[in-house]
């Protein structure tokens, strides 16, 4: 049984998501422990995106945002970072640790700190213990799965 | 428009604590406005206390949403009817009307709220709601200079200020502005402060709440007769 935890990382198309693509360019080593949905922009994040992750039974969640004053959207990223504290009350109210959900900010020229950051997140969440929402691994794994697939069809159907 | 506040999480727990099957009800109207009970609060709130269910062993609770279009009245009510039947409890993400109109049209079904209702207001600024009108039945914004003393004064005086009022604040909090200051500052850019010279007599409060709960009734609309409801 694979006990490694699952995080799942909401990342931005200008700037995590773009730093993830580098971070494996650059051929950095990180925990494999990490699977990337890609937003548009951390400002279309809603509270029940992530809810529904942890109710998926992923052990931390990751939002990875532009640098502050960097947003393509102009303030989508600070937006995001409010819309993340009220989903740590609300995880708080419910019974999770609200230190499973983090915000981070960061450039698309910035691999190492994308690697640093899922190291870190991960170190934590290992720290804590998987989630007790957590069904097993792989449906977990099934569920971040599914989120991703949505998020895709969501941006390709913005193309159209 | 009416302004809610979701209940915490634990309370909500507690509350459906005997039952196993809930549906969350959302209202479209006035509390998806503010942000409280919409379709998108009841998706929220619906994750989060299957989240809390489980994580106080009670994961066999099922808990669905679904939101209609307004909770205070029957005609949107009835598309309820049908699916109301598969679960032993309701609770309401409307306004407290909106949880006793579901309570009137299903008499065996408990309904307990998932807000608390707090008053009628406007949008401030987003994200931020103030309450302006309390209801009283006897709307005398026109001697006010359209701000209301018993809403906005926290001592609902009709010959203010009090002397709890200072640099414009209210003694009870100061980022509350005094109603009265409000209302004197009106009068002058109005060129009616000469109007608050006159003492005004004592209010009718019975037209209010305290005279009992109101109904408000338009015989010419009453197609199928009068409501008997109590």
């Amino acid at each position: 049984m694979n006990d490694e935890p699952l995080i799942l990382a909401f990342c931005c198309h200008y700037c995590a998501y773009a730093a993830a693509d580098l971070a494996g360019s650059m051929r950095l080593q990180y925990p494999d422990n990490v699977r990337v949905l890609r937003l548009p922009c951390t400002g279309k994040l809603e509270a029940n995106y992530v809810l529904a992750a942890f109710e998926r039974g992923v052990d931390g969640v990751i939002v990875a945002g532009c640098l502050e004053g960097g947003c393509h959207f102009l303030e989508g990223n600070l937006r995001a970072r409010k819309r993340v504290e009220r989903v740590r009350q609300l995880l708080a109210e419910i019974g999770l640790e609200p230190e499973r959900l983090e915000m981070f900010n960061l450039s698309s020229a910035e691999g190492p700190r994308f690697a640093e950051i899922v190291t870190a997140m991960v170190e934590r969440v290992k720290r804590m213990g998987n989630s007790p929402l957590r069904p097993d691994r792989a449906r977990a794994e099934e569920g971040a799965l599914e989120m991703s697939r949505q998020a895709e069809a969501m941006l390709e159907g913005e193309k159209r | 428009m009416i302004v809610a506040d979701r209940k915490k999480i634990p309370e909500i727990v507690d509350m459906i604590k005997d039952h196993r099957r809930v549906l969350l009800v959302g209202c479209g109207t006035c509390v998806t406005v503010c942000l409280a009970g919409g379709e998108r609060e009841a998706g929220i709130l619906g994750s989060a206390l299957r989240m809390a269910l489980r994580l106080r062993g009670r994961g066999d609770v099922t808990v669905d949403e679904c939101t209609i279009e307004r909770q205070c009245e029957d005609a949107f009510i009835d598309i309820l009817a049908q699916r109301v039947s598969e679960y032993d409890a309701i609770c309401s993400l409307g306004c407290g009307a909106g949880v006793q109109a579901l309570a009137e049209r299903f008499p065996r079904m408990p309904v307990y709220p998932g807000l608390d209702t707090q008053f009628m207001g406007i949008l401030e600024s987003q994200g931020v709601w103030a309450e302006k009108c309390s209801g009283c039945g006897n709307c005398r914004l026109g001697e006010f200079a359209g701000i209301c003393p018993i809403t906005r004064c926290a001592k609902r005086l009709f010959n203010g200020p009090c002397g709890g009022s200072r640099d414009g604040k209210c003694e009870i909090n100061p980022d509350l502005g005094c109603g009265w200051q409000l209302i004197h500052d009106r009068a002058v850019a109005l060129g009616i402060l000469d109007r608050f010279e006159a003492i005004v007599p004592p209010h009718d409060w019975s037209t209010g709440l305290d005279g009992g709960p109101r109904k408000v009734v338009r015989e010419d609309q009453c197609i199928a007769g009068l409501c008997t409801r109590p």
